[in-house]
């Protein structure tokens, strides 16, 4: 077959195509987004109609994952690394039910916070529910490992983790496709108790999870993705996962590496592969992008073995992705000579693009402000939060999808007014809608700003599961009508859109306001349509 | 055949279909290519990079190591320097002079002349005027590729068959400017390394 330049998402999903998929799941978030979108832009997904519409938030789409996956059929939910906090409900407990149909769980994590809030590590997750992880260190990896973790995952009947993390997401390499597999037929579970977990089954189901470990382990053993390199040179011994690999050997173009590496990117961790490089080397190197997680096991909690080497004892930097020149000091080679960034360069930091309807929002909601002076207004994930900077500095908080309005609500608690929340329509979608009807029950004073720019802007243009229905959702969660406005932020608009929001602080309950224009990278295409 | 390229420039500029182009180049070929690049945040207006990584042999890292870069290929002047770093110091500095200002305190144009030019191996070509002259100020980056050209050795009709098949669906006018942008860009780099 035909070499395809791909990125490492893209490479994923082209793979599970091929592997039989049936239906992908999931929720935008950078850098995962790229590979649900690749299978909603496939012609071959389209002819086959694999499900590919995205879902209100990773917790839904991880659930409708394990229901086709119940089917018997093979299925794909993709997300970003904090994505899997929102879906780790269900996540935990499929390893506890198991899968059915072949199940992966593409996680996309993100080192260096390049777009996130935190750089958490999805294979603690991995090792929390005892479910396998695959970590592909290149595009080509990756395609070949979606056919490898969907048959592991039928074989134990487990769903599996791919992780991923930006620099492979987001990097293009020729890849070459291998084979086509046609996909699962409707087989239901040979044991309806399953996906039962009442207490006295879970019991029994954890059980048998954690007696399939030993065989997991064997498979990682085996695995083509564990490899040894054999080394002469025994006075260090690496340990390397996923990306570390290739910056260890970008280090050793020149010369060849003399010390052993253990390259892990199947887990659970291979047992007699690590025993082995540890009884055989001095000092042990672990090169691992992201957190320091194979590290921190094999020093355990008293960390006195000494020979340890890695992220925590400061050899590399204790956060933030791997580079190749970080490694180049790990390793003690000379560094390369390197130009100083002239003084006179500034930073240049992302701002809201000219003519966005979210600098009209934040001119009237300033405007509205100017009395009660700053510390009113939490928002929430999205283009918006670029709102903190200058010249609006008109948020004081940024957390988690949802936040927002229920931080709004604590604070009302505690007293504080007004007590603002502003969060975007995909982000109301995803996680919004509970806290606001909390709003609701408890007659918390807060007035709840939905920005409704039609689109889920940040991750670059998705489809917001909400459009055209956000009024109807809040009158159904029970705000009342006469304080639920649309507005439109519009510079035009503006003392208009100041007084509905003052008349909005002062009235003591839940209020909504509604700025509705269209972000304007889908304006032109939206009048198009009309 | 080995060369590590890092482009630059504020987002919404075009550096992604410079890599467009050269990737298209180069994967019909038997070459190995990495092409790392930014996606999310940094799009809106803040600055962007992407490492290219085009060679006969197999390509472990997807980013370019820090003193590695045989070049920078900058659509704006403030963000040629800025990956300095990564630069080899006989690597090429190729950047468009037109500024980007979206910041206050963007440094004045004169003190970024002197930055690039003391840069022994650099070349400051306004790409933006040159594409007006053409009659398409969106080929700026096409300007800019063209005036890469000489060094990167890719043979340039190459170059242009990438161009006539990746801007083919938008008609062969877009084909033609973008043509003349190469082209222009090439003939002033030339110009440059013969003085
Ligand atoms: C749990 C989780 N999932 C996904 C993301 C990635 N993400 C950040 S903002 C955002 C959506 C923003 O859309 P919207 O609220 O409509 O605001 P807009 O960007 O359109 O202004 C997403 C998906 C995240 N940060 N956290
Ligand atoms: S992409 Fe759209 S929503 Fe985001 S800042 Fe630009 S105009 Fe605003």
């Amino acid at each position: 077959m035909d070499k395809l330049l791909l990125l490492g998402d893209e490479a994923l999903a082209q793979g599970a195509l091929d592997a039989g998929l049936s239906g992908a799941y999931g929720y935008p978030g950078t850098p995962s987004t790229e590979i649900f979108e690749y299978v909603q832009h496939s012609k071959e997904a389209a002819r086959r109609n694999v499900h590919r519409t995205w879902s209100a938030n990773e917790k839904t789409a991880m659930e409708e994952a394990l229901g086709m996956s119940y089917t018997g059929k093979r299925a794909l939910v993709t997300m970003k690394h904090v994505g899997l906090n929102v879906a780790a409900d269900p996540f935990m407990n499929s390893g506890i039910t198991g899968a059915n149909g072949g199940l992966i769980v593409a996680v996309a994590d993100d080192p260096s916070m390049h777009s996130s809030q935190n750089e958490q590590d999805s294979r603690h997750y991995g090792r929390f529910a005892l479910v396998p992880v695959f970590e592909p260190s290149n595009q080509q990896e990756a395609y070949n490992m979606t056919f490898d973790a969907f048959a592991l995952s039928e074989k134990y009947k487990t769903p599996v983790i791919m992780r991923l993390v930006t620099r492979l997401s987001h990097s293009r390499a020729g890849i070459v496709r291998t084979k086509y597999l046609n996909e699962n037929e409707i087989k239901l579970p040979d044991n309806p108790n399953q996906f039962m977990l009442l207490p006295a089954f879970a019991r029994v189901k954890y059980k048998n999870l954690i007696e399939k470990q030993e065989l997991l382990e064997k498979e990682s053993e085996n695995s083509k993705y564990n490899e040894y390199h054999d080394g002469k040179d025994r006075s260090l011994g690496i340990i390397t996962c996923g990306l570390g690999y290739n910056y260890v050997k970008e280090n050793h173009v020149e010369s060849k590496c003399e010390y052993p590496i253990l390259k892990i990117c199947q887990y659970p961790l291979p047992r007699k592969l690590i025993q082995k490089i540890i009884d055989e080397c001095d000092e042990i190197l672990v090169v691992e992008d992201g957190m320091p997680v194979i590290e921190e096991w094999l020093r355990g909690y008293l960390d006195n073995c000494l020979k340890i080497k890695g992220r925590m004892d400061g050899t590399l930097p204790r956060c933030g992705e791997l580079d190749p020149a970080k490694l180049r000091t790990a390793l003690g080679l000379e560094p390369y000579p390197i130009k100083e960034v002239p003084t006179i360069v500034k930073g240049r930091p992302p701002e809201l693009c000219k003519g966005c309807p979210h600098r009209d929002t934040y001119y009237a909601l300033n405007e509205a402000m100017k009395e009660y002076g700053p510390g009113h207004v939490f928002s929430d994930i999205g283009c918006y939060t670029l709102g903190f900077l200058p010249p609006f500095n008109a948020i004081n908080s940024c957390v988690d999808m949802g936040a927002s309005i229920s931080m709004a609500v604590g604070a009302a608690d505690a007293g504080l007014f007004p007590s603002i929340a502003v969060i975007g329509d995909s982000t109301f979608g995803h996680s919004g809608m509970t806290p606001l009807l909390d709003a609701v029950n408890s007659k918390a004073n807060i007035v709840a700003f939905i920005l409704d720019n039609g689109i889920v802007a940040m991750t670059g243009m998705q489809d917001s599961a909400v459009t055209g229905r956000v009024e109807d959702i809040c009158m159904g969660i029970g705000v009342e009508k006469e304080h639920i406005h649309v507005i439109n932020p519009l510079k035009g608009h503006h003392e208009e859109n100041v007084k509905i929001i003052k008349n909005e602080i002062n009235y003591n309950g839940v209020s909504v306001i509604i700025p509705r224009r269209p972000c304007i990278h889908i304006a032109a295409k939206l009048r198009k349509q009309k | 055949m080995k060369k590590n390229i890092i482009l630059a420039g504020v987002g919404g500029q075009g550096i992604l279909s410079i890599a467009t182009i050269i990737g298209y180049a180069v994967v019909k070929v038997d070459i190995y290519l990495k092409q790392a690049e930014a996606h999310g945040m940094s799009q809106r207006g803040g600055a962007v990079e992407s490492h290219l990584r085009i060679s006969d042999k197999e390509i472990h890292s997807d980013l370019v190591p820090h003193g590695r870069s045989d070049m920078i290929i900058s659509l704006e002047p403030m963000e040629s320097l800025r990956y300095f770093p990564y630069l080899k110091p006989d690597g090429w500095l190729i950047t468009n002079i037109t500024p980007f200002v979206n910041i206050p305190n963007y440094p004045e144009m004169k003190h970024l002349l002197k930055e690039i030019k003391a840069h022994k191996n650099s070349i400051a070509i306004d790409g933006d005027a040159i594409a007006k002259e053409i009659g398409s100020p969106r080929s700026m980056n096409m300007v800019i590729l063209g005036a890469s050209a000489p060094f990167l050795g890719i043979p340039f009709n190459m170059l242009e068959d990438s161009i006539r098949a990746v801007f083919g669906r938008k008609g062969e006018d877009i084909v033609q400017k973008n043509l003349d942008a190469l082209n222009r860009g090439r003939d002033f780099a030339e110009e440059y390394i013969k003085k």
